[in-house]
């Protein structure tokens, strides 16, 4: 087996509080391959977040140490993109100059004559074409995260980082959305990394299923997905498909219980 | 033409009211002149220069006082606004120096340094400044930290964090801030000069008052809200095209 691209090492984080040190991750440890899709799952507000903030450099471990190709991980980079829940589209800027903006900065060794192709094949991929001079402020939340992911995927990172993409949607935007994710995956080949806290689209969009433990975060399970691509709507009707939703449910709704009792006692 | 009749409506009313208290004689005739002798006033002042040189010395000097107070309170506002230990430490400090106004500096400012234009510039740049700051410090507060975020992973540098998404986001709170210094630099601008000066809007209403000369009074006041709105206006036009991305809440 070819070495993990990522790797998490033994690695801690705690915050500063009000109150003493917080540990939000305890002793973790994960390998992640080239062309892997990794769906996080676990209560919520345990530090999903921060393996995230981890990978993408905003946040250093306090013990540990997380690995890109055996390099230290010391702050954001091109090679990962990032997308966020409340997709952080600029407004002042149209979506054309959304689109653009990492092609147009120093470090990008995009040549300008590429500009307009990469401009048009993102904008047809998420079908914002028509939408191409407007200003964000005319476009509809899933529109923003189709933005949000054209811009990111305009600087062809490796990886893709997605914390809680969808979780703002509505049902059918969101379903639309993860098809529309898996689509593209098939011609870009990208290592994700996805937070979230639907099981079904964890399962649905995923190679493996890493389970995450109530605070601090610990792996608790990793179960890998035994299904193929591409993927169809109608697989989340298949019953060995409900069967793994169901188990991975169960074992996220325990750490879930685990962690009230957990607050009960601190109150 | 429905909105022009809007704006107009409210004008044409203050004016019928002046009007009606005049001819009941509410109000005394050699207290409060008519619509039409102000305005012919207004005229006749124009034609002879006074006025007109009135008008330009409080602009220039409001002019002069707000720019230099918005172009000091824009940094400073920003490194406030962006470093939060700074805040905690400068904030008490701020608010105290804002809430004295301007006007009641005024015999200070004259006792330092006299009545001449460096001692009007200086209080208005007090006021503009005072003013300026805090709008710029709350509004780069309050800039989400997700577009820094989202750029550097995109691969900005910090010169390209500040020029390409600093820089647009502080737009709009440095319109604000230049607004608001606007209004309240006009407010102790008149208030200096009916102190002391020579000449300007201020320095008219005040030899007028002494000589009980009415309807040039109410020319005065007029004039100063006219050049008030109409700086609003144009600042609100600049603005209107600087921060057309802008989500509001829709007319």
């Amino acid at each position: 087996m070819s070495k993990p691209r990522i790797q998490f090492d033994s690695v801690s984080v705690s915050f500063d509080t009000d109150s003493g040190p917080l540990k939000v991750v305890d002793d973790f440890t994960l390998g992640i391959n080239e062309g892997d899709f990794i769906s996080v799952v676990g209560p919520s507000g345990c530090g999903k977040t921060t393996l995230m903030n981890l990978i993408a450099g905003f946040v250093a471990p306090t013990k540990g140490v997380v690995t890109l190709d055996g390099q230290k991980i010391e702050g954001p980079g091109r090679e990962r993109g990032v997308i966020f829940q409340e997709y952080g589209v600029f407004p002042w800027l149209t979506v054309e100059q959304n689109i653009l903006f990492g092609l147009q900065l120093k470090k990008s060794e995009i040549n300008k004559s590429r500009y307009q192709e990469i401009l048009d094949r993102y904008l047809k991929l998420m079908g914002l074409a028509e939408f191409a001079k407007s200003y964000p402020k005319v476009l509809s939340g899933g529109m923003r995260q189709r933005l949000a992911i054209a811009r990111a995927y305009a600087v062809n990172p490796e990886f893709l980082l997605m914390d809680e993409p969808f979780g703002a949607l509505d049902a059918q935007t969101r379903s639309s959305m993860q098809n529309l994710l898996l689509g593209t995956l098939l011609t870009e080949k990208k290592t994700v990394m996805l937070i979230t806290h639907s099981v079904e689209e964890a399962v649905y969009l995923a190679s493996k299923v890493v389970i995450v433990t109530a605070r601090p975060t610990r792996i608790k399970e990793i179960i890998e997905i035994p299904f193929g691509f591409p993927r169809q709507e109608s697989l989340k009707d298949d019953s060995e498909f409900n069967k793994l939703k169901a188990r991975i449910r169960d074992s996220v709704m325990q750490e879930y219980d685990h962690q009230q009792k957990l607050l009960v006692q601190t109150v | 033409m429905k909105k022009i009749f809007l704006i107009a409506t409210p004008w044409i009313l203050i004016i019928c009211l002046w009007y009606l208290v005049a001819w009941y004689g509410l109000v005394s005739a050699t207290l409060m002149p008519r619509p039409d002798q102000v305005g012919a006033k207004f005229i006749e002042l124009m034609r002879d220069g006074r006025l007109g040189h009135d008008i330009l010395v409080s602009t220039q000097r409001v002019f002069i006082g707000v720019v230099l107070g918005i172009v000091v309170a824009i940094p400073v506002g920003f490194l406030i606004g962006w470093y939060k230990s700074l805040r905690i430490f400068l904030d008490p400090l701020i608010n105290f120096f804002r809430a004295l106004p301007p006007i009641a500096l005024i015999p200070l400012v004259i006792i330092y340094f006299g009545i001449d234009e460096p001692a009007k510039i200086i209080i208005l740049f007090y006021a503009s400044f005072f003013a300026g700051v805090i709008v710029m410090y709350e509004g780069v507060a309050q800039i989400s930290p997700i577009y820094i975020k989202v750029a550097k992973t995109l691969g900005a540098s910090d010169w390209e964090v500040f020029r390409k998404v600093i820089i647009p986001l502080t737009t709009p709170h440095i319109l604000t801030a230049f607004r608001v210094a606007l209004g309240v630099a006009w407010a102790t601008l008149v208030a200096s000069e009916l102190v002391a000066a020579q000449h300007g809007l201020g320095a008219l209403i005040q030899s007028a008052g002494s000589y009980f000369q009415m309807d040039v009074i109410y020319v005065g006041i007029i004039s100063i809200g006219i050049m008030a709105l109409f700086m609003d206006l144009l600042l609100r036009k600049i603005g209107a095209h600087l921060v057309r991305w802008q989500e509001r809440v829709s007319a």
